[in-house]
């Protein structure tokens, strides 16, 4: 995917999850650290622009949740910021890639601890495939069918496909 | 940060060290935060609580930070234990290390005493307070705490006050903040002051008046009248008039300027009661970041097996195929 791959495809999931929500009433737009971030803010952008209405945004670092947290060093400046109480709200999780479905896993949990949602939606750039969990995304930019020894890597100039060496 | 098995002393830790607990803590702060604060990190995990000497604040906030990392905690009230039938420290240890249990927290009133238990027990030991030696996690909160008002502490100078001799806070502290860059004053009569300062990062002063105007910290300690048996001061007036932190003394505190107490408080004996309820005296807060700190340091001694893991390159892999 080219950049403007990346770009026709936040523009594509914005509008899904408008159609989804029927608008973006109580809709919370989560970036999960690090990749999700900056996808999660243009994605906010997008629907701003699109529905002409503010939709809150966060980030979530799901790290101390994780089933290997013992064996990830920790990042200290990885920030979670939760901007509403997400109870009776509806979240979207955002990442850049789902894989194992591991880190969406720990990611339901931690944001369970700030609160119970109504709904949690999960929107990825890059669904790579290779899941070791029940998870399944609700917006997707791309299937990209992967074997496991490759890598996928989106940046600002869309996404790449390489070989772990 | 260096793998770590025990926490016995400040002396134990670099400044890379220091400064990795402190950002982890910074972490647990916002656990502490949220709604339901409690994290999976340490499920599975049992600390033991081994108190030898009366607590309030250490044991609970021992059993809190492990309660939100789910772990367990097993209180062990020594008073109400085999080690009142006559049972040995190393019996004891040795029965408690039997059980399987990954972590034990130690307060004895003997210093020294976690050296010795180390060598008896597989678990990880950290050291809750021994006698007049080391109390590290109360030396990490309390440099959690000013970092966090004060920024770096490179170059910050820090007054601890009072009952030095019978201290191990004012030691484990004295390491600490010497080690963080800040440069330490004891101010204490002769009396309360250890036989020697050698090789120890630290100056020393009888004269409160002297330094609280320079000062960026002025670290009070408790008086401890239960192990003070040779009358060091005439009075607690006295001591009070002399080199306690009295609303005048206090006011002439620079501005930003931090007033610490590891608590329990004597108020109007090292501090003025209406002192420690002052905007810049952030005791309590130095009671909530212990928590924290203490998560921090049950974290890294029992739940991380970063000691298996090249730095950086398992996370750098799993990164980059997410």
């Amino acid at each position: 995917m080219t950049a403007p791959d990346v770009t026709r495809a936040i523009r594509r999931m914005a509008h899904e999850i408008l159609e989804r929500n029927s608008g973006c009433e109580d809709v919370v737009i989560v970036g999960l650290q690090t990749g999700g971030v900056s996808l999660a803010e243009r994605l906010v952008s997008d629907i701003s622009e699109i529905e002409g209405a503010d939709v809150p945004v966060g980030s979530l670092d799901a790290t101390m949740h994780r089933d290997d947290f013992d064996l990830r060093p920790i990042m200290s400046e990885a920030a979670t910021v939760i901007p509403v109480d997400p109870t009776g709200k509806i979240i979207v999780l955002v990442d850049d890639v789902l894989y194992t479905g591991r880190t969406v896993r720990a990611a339901l949990d931690a944001i369970h601890s700030y609160g119970r949602p109504k709904a949690i939606q999960l929107a990825v750039m890059v669904d790579r495939g290779h899941r070791e969990l029940p998870i399944r995304p609700d917006f997707v930019g791309k299937n990209l069918p992967t074997r496991r020894a490759e890598m996928v890597d989106v940046n600002s100039d869309g996404v790449d496909l390489g070989e772990i060496s | 940060m260096k793998a770590l098995r025990h926490l016995l002393s400040m002396d134990d830790l670099d400044r890379d060290d220091i400064d990795y607990l402190l950002d982890l803590t910074q972490r647990y702060v916002e656990v502490s935060e949220r709604k339901i604060p409690r994290i999976p990190a340490l499920r599975g995990k049992t600390v033991a609580l081994v108190f030898y000497e009366d607590s309030t604040r250490t044991r609970i906030s021992f059993a809190t930070a492990a309660s939100r990392l789910s772990a367990d905690a097993l209180g062990f009230d020594v008073k109400r234990s085999s080690a009142n039938k006559g049972e040995s420290l190393r019996d004891t240890i040795e029965t408690i290390s039997a059980m399987g249990i990954h972590g034990i927290v130690l307060r004895h009133f003997g210093a020294g005493a976690p050296w010795r238990v180390r060598e008896w027990t597989d678990a990880s030991v950290i050291n809750g307070g021994d006698g007049r030696n080391q109390h590290p996690t109360q030396s990490l909160a309390d440099l959690f705490t000013a970092r966090r008002h004060l920024g770096e502490l490179d170059g910050k100078r820090v007054a601890i006050v009072g009952d030095v001799k019978n201290s191990r806070v004012a030691r484990s502290n004295a390491i600490g903040f010497a080690k963080m860059g800040a440069e330490v004053v004891f101010v204490a009569p002769q009396t309360l002051l250890p036989a020697s300062l050698e090789g120890w990062p630290v100056s020393a002063t009888h004269n409160l008046d002297e330094v609280v105007e320079e000062i960026d910290v002025c670290y009070l300690l408790r008086m401890q009248l239960e192990r003070q048996h040779d009358a060091p001061v005439p009075t607690l007036r006295e001591f009070h008039h002399e080199f306690g932190l009295t609303a005048a003394r206090a006011d002439r505190l620079k501005d930003g300027a931090l007033i610490m107490h590891p608590g329990p408080m004597n108020r109007d004996v090292e501090i003025a009661g209406e002192v420690a309820d002052r905007p810049n005296a952030v005791i309590t807060e130095q009671v909530a970041n212990g928590v924290a700190v203490r998560m921090a340091v049950l974290f890294v001694l029992i739940g991380s097996r970063l000691d298996l893991v090249e730095e950086g390159s398992l996370a750098d892999q799993e990164s980059a195929v997410a």
